[in-house]
């Protein structure tokens, strides 16, 4: 009996004891917070992916609370009605951003661009990188080794082992820019995100000069500059021997498709145009029959 | 050209050793142990030790394949070598299924549930041992006299840690029969000398480094010493004393082949040597003045919870900043 | 006998050509000579194509201080200065030039007669130094005029001659001991005036006992004031750090800390041989030896070779690749470049060829980490390479920094001794170089404040 009520009684007061110095702890180390960044916080997708810029969900809506002007801020994930509502519970101005989409430039498939060695270091294109030009003759192109697969935290993006080059789930992804920084290569580019998964875009970002790009690759940008000449909206610059479609500027015409040689330019989600040679070219005729080929590809996605 | 050209960084050497390869001089330093272990309490020994190697590299297949996922790692022998050490620290009278809930307690809480291999923070041979010293007293601490057929005279049932607790019987304690094994104990607990002998050679193939056993082995010493001094032991005591706490019990395993697993011990020198000492000092707190006669166990499991921290505070002296 | 202080490793030395004299490997037809063969900048070409080029002709200048000239080494003409291919499969900037016979600059002496009288200034002699295009030739290339310019404030008390040659498989330094040891110990007392100190060693690892025993032999006879060490075998005793330490038993402090900081200045042994022809004999750094090497190569031997020789040409002096899986790098296992480009030339800092095959050409396959602390006593700048490489691969730059990462001379003591086969080097290589890319960053963001 005497045990049990000096044991009862020891607990009892090494409880009070702790309570009272947590208490006074508690008081002393106390942060006080804007409420409204745990709410914004909720709002927010909680991914934490780091998108925004900051790391994590917590920071974003951190910023989002002190800063008076949020137009600069813009969660990927979460999108413009995320955005929209964040504003509006703050009475703020909500920032806008067109939709856009991680987009993989590098075409040299195990198929195309033969390979010379095996690599046999780590796993990591940053590590493979910082060592040689890799297992092909291409300085540019893909690496193969997954940095932008470990980096995404969607699971949008996956190296197809046949091709060795990744993939992007136009579904999952949302277009947060973490492959974006983790490619060495800098090879992957956030474009902007047509409906239906249409793109056109330019699948090579090889400096190299033609010959060279051929020797190494056959689907490699060679810097010819045809593309450019068929281009009627300047969406096309041919710079450092390699072609680049601004996206905000390109329409779909896919003129410059069929142009190619090389077939580096990528055409997703629409019918390519016929094979005509020189069709008197202007924009609101190329517009039209984009119509019913949209109307076919999305057949073929159904 | 016919060739494969491979590409890596450097470095593009590598050493001969392996993590299988340390398991396996690990195996082999216990097999001497083993020997005399047989010895002394007879065949049923081995059959403690295959069925507690055995059942362990059954559950290391198995939650590897069903809870951990990856690839198999058996063929690492890392279970081979927990089984072997958790039959060491079992007496050879365990009824044999008691032997496989240790070795379930030992591979699949002690080791895969945090993350397999490397990553458990306790040593699972010990975490098995100490569950089955917990939840079943009785079969864990009955000892079997050694064999009548030793080369010295038997020794009663109870160990000699249990027989000298509190120092009154000292006089009845025989070196030299502790040494050569033929004392009541669990397996491993029994030959110090050929314990020593595996400590020999894994100090030879560079799988451990002398800093934690010795450290060990000396704090105990230390502690021992003062002990018998400052209780006022005749003169004679104060060699045979520290002497007896090195032999007895498993001091001897625990410092050469338990304190030194790889994952539950500290990365540093400095921090090994800390932890050593730790270990040597809550053993003898626990032999003294504890309610177990052994306190190996316990001391390596609590000094294994410490790692982490002195990981995180014990640095390597920077090179070129003097002290 | 001395060695450094902590960490360590001893990898099988496999000094396959150690007993073969050095032969003169033919003149090549064509060299490709790449503008950027040292650390600093690169050097500026000073030819273009289809000029006439002597031997020993200056053909691309160094661009700053921090940089080396570059000479022919052979004559002809010059086909080309554009991007070529290098060893990893990069373009960079290189001269080719097609031989033409082999006429030198006639400023050269080409005798083989000893020059021991040196009777120029300090700065004279580094001036020459400098103007000859040497670098350090044990892989560093380090431009050796900069160390031996030593920093107002500053003092020189110990000049080292590294002899040490601790990576495997390499013997061209210690050829050089024992067939030039009277150029190289000449050379030891130019480097001694130019530095103006009393205390020279030359530090030997114990495995090459006949170049201890050659050098002491004429240090005894003629060269008094220089010091023969034998150091303890163990691998990376040549580093500049690990030898100072190991010689003086000083440790230069962390980065930003240099030699220099402790009193000392560290010189490969064949650069020593090259100052000694850069300042006796005018000669510039346009051949060296290279030690061609593999366990199954027909003959594994050093050569002396004109820079800009392509590899394969090596190769085939040594009797051509084994068939199979193959590793080929430039310079020793531990430290060396692998290559995927054999047609790539010989540069100033290529001190051998090692031909892995077989086994030995693949690393061993990946396993979790067992925490046995191996990388962590391995380390001879006392990292924690298992802590490191692990932030590393989680991208925890801050951490990385925090945990001395700078301090790291990627020695692969951790790689090598890992047992669970981790590529830790290649992580905390990664880690390394992005965390003096944020310092960097971080320097030029505060300059511009």
């Amino acid at each position: 009996m005497e045990v049990l009520l000096s044991t009862v009684l020891t607990l009892f007061v090494l409880g009070i004891l702790a309570a009272v110095i947590l208490y006074f702890v508690a008081q002393k180390f106390k942060v006080e917070e804007d409420p409204r960044i745990d709410v914004v916080e909720k709002m927010l997708p909680g991914a934490n992916c780091g998108g925004c810029g900051f790391a994590g969900c917590r920071g974003m809506a951190d910023a989002l609370v002190k800063r008076d002007d949020i137009s600069d801020l813009f969660c990927p994930v979460g999108g413009a009605a995320t955005m929209k509502s964040c504003a509006d519970y703050l009475g703020k101005a909500a920032p806008e951003k067109e939709p856009q989409v991680a987009t993989v430039r590098c075409g040299g498939t195990c198929a195309k661009r033969p390979r010379t060695n095996t690599y046999d270091g780590a796993t990591s294109c940053a590590v493979a990188s910082s060592l040689y030009v890799g297992q092909t003759g291409c300085a540019f192109g893909c690496l193969g080794f997954g940095d932008c697969q470990v980096a995404c935290s969607f699971d949008a993006i996956k190296v197809n082992p046949e091709t060795g080059l990744p993939e992007v789930d136009i579904e999952k992804c949302t277009a947060c820019g973490a492959c974006v920084k983790a490619c060495p290569k800098m090879i992957i580019e956030l474009r902007k995100k047509w409906p239906k998964g249409r793109a056109v875009y330019v699948s090579c970002v090889s400096k190299d000069k033609g010959a060279v790009v051929m020797k190494a690759c056959k689907a490699g940008c060679i810097g010819c500059s045809k593309c450019q000449k068929v281009c009627a909206f300047e969406a096309i610059t041919v710079e450092n021997n390699v072609a680049y479609i601004d996206s905000t500027k390109c329409r779909l015409c896919r003129k410059c498709v069929n142009e190619c040689p090389t077939g580096a330019i990528v055409l997703r989600g629409m019918e390519p145009l016929p094979k005509e040679p020189k069709a008197p070219a202007a924009a609101p005729a190329a517009a039209k029959p984009a119509a019913p080929a949209a109307a076919k590809s999305e057949e073929i996605e159904k | 050209m016919a060739n494969n050209f491979f590409v890596a960084p450097s470095p593009h050497l590598h050493s001969a050793m392996s993590t299988r390869s340390i398991m396996r001089d690990v195996l082999i330093a216990l097999l001497p142990a083993l020997a005399v272990s047989a010895a002394v309490f007879g065949l049923n020994v081995l059959l403690v030790a295959a069925v507690s190697v055995l059942s362990c590299v059954l559950f290391e297949f198995l939650a590897q394949k069903y809870l951990l996922g990856g690839p198999c790692t058996v063929g690492n022998l890392s279970a081979a070598v927990t089984g072997l050490l958790l039959a060491f620290n079992l007496p050879s009278s365990i009824p044999l299924w008691l032997v496989v809930v240790g070795a379930f307690v030992a591979i699949v809480i002690g080791k895969i549930t945090f993350g397999g291999l490397g990553k458990n923070p306790f040593n699972p041979a010990l975490v098995g041992r100490v569950f089955l010293l917990i939840s079943y007293p009785v079969q864990m601490t009955t000892f079997p006299k050694a064999l009548d057929n030793s080369w010295l005279d038997a020794f009663s049932g109870a160990t000699p840690l249990a027989v000298v607790k509190g120092a009154d019987n000292l006089a009845s304690v025989d070196f030299l029969q502790m040494a050569g094994g033929n004392i009541p104990g669990s397996l491993g607990e029994v030959a110090a000398a050929a314990l020593l002998l595996g400590f020999l050679y894994l100090l030879w193939r560079k799988v451990i480094t002398w800093h934690i056993p010795v450290t060990v082995l000396g704090t105990m010493a230390l502690f021992a010493f003062v002990y018998a001094a400052a209780t006022g032991m005749p003169s004679a005591a104060l060699w045979q004393y520290p002497l007896f706490h090195l032999v007895a019990g498993g001091a001897m395993l625990g410092a050469i082949f338990m304190a030194t697993d790889y994952s539950t011990s500290p990365m540093t020198v400095k921090g090994a040597v800390i932890f050593a000492v730790g270990i040597g000092i809550i053993t003898m707190a626990i032999r003294l003045w504890g309610a177990y006669p052994e306190g190996m166990s316990f001391a390596i499991l609590i000094m294994n919870a410490c790692v982490p921290l002195i990981n995180k505070y014990i640095k390597p002296r920077r090179f070129g900043v003097k002290k | 006998m001395n060695t450094f202080p902590i960490g360590g490793v001893h990898p099988s030395e496999n000094k396959l050509s150690r007993g073969t004299a050095v032969e003169t490997l033919p003149l090549p037809d064509e060299v490709t000579i790449p503008l950027a063969q040292h650390i600093g900048a690169p050097a500026t070409a000073k030819v273009a194509k289809g000029d006439k080029v002597l031997t020993g002709q200056l053909i691309a200048e160094a661009s700053s201080f921090m940089s080396a000239n570059i000479h022919s080494p052979i004559s002809g003409t010059v086909t080309a200065v554009d991007m070529a291919v290098n060893g990893q499969g990069l373009r960079q900037m290189m001269i080719t030039i097609k031989r033409e016979g082999d006429e030198w600059v006639e400023t050269i002496d080409r005798s083989t007669e000893l020059k021991r009288e040196c009777t120029l200034a300090p700065a004279d002699i580094i001036a020459k130094i400098k103007d000859a295009g040497i670098v350090g030739m044990g892989g560093a290339t380090f431009p050796t005029h900069v160390k031996l310019s030593v920093p107002p404030g500053k003092k020189a008390e110990y000049l080292i001659i590294n002899g040490v040659e601790c990576e495997p498989y390499l013997t061209s330094d210690h050829r050089t001991m024992l067939e030039r040891g009277e150029e190289l110990l000449t050379g030891v007392e130019i480097l001694k005036k130019a530095l103006g100190v009393d205390k020279a060693v030359v530090g030997i690892e114990n495995n090459k006992p006949d170049a201890i025993a050659h050098l002491k032999s004429l240090v005894e006879k003629s060269f008094p004031g220089i010091e023969i060490m034998p150091l303890k075998v163990r691998y990376p005793q040549g580093g500049e750090k690990q030898l100072i330490a190991a010689v003086t038993g000083r440790e230069v402090p962390p980065p930003p800390g240099l030699p220099i900081d402790v009193g000392a200045v560290v010189c490969n042994a064949s650069t020593t041989v090259a100052v000694y022809e850069a300042v006796q004999k005018n000669k510039p750094l346009i051949e060296r030896i290279v030690t061609i090497t593999g366990k199954e190569l027909a003959s594994p031997k050093n050569l002396l070779t004109r820079m800009g020789t392509p590899i394969t040409t090596l190769i085939e002096a040594a009797g051509g690749l084994p068939e199979g899986e193959v590793k080929v790098l430039n310079g020793g296992p531990m430290m060396g470049r692998a290559m995927c480009n054999l047609a790539s030339p010989v540069t100033k800092g290529c001190s051998g060829i090692t031909v892995l095959s077989g086994a030995d050409a693949s690393r061993t396959a990946e396993s979790e980490c067992i925490k046995c602390a191996k990388c962590v006593s391995a380390c001879p700048m006392s990292l924690e390479p298992y802590f490191i490489s692990k932030l590393s691969r989680r991208k925890n730059w801050e951490a990385v920094e925090a945990n001395n990462i700078t301090d790291c001379i990627e020695c692969g003591c951790c790689q090598f001794t890992c047992p669970a086969g981790i590529p830790l080097l290649d992580y905390v290589r990664l880690g390394k170089q992005t965390v003096m890319g944020i310092i960097r960053a971080r320097a030029a963001a505060a300059a511009k404040k």
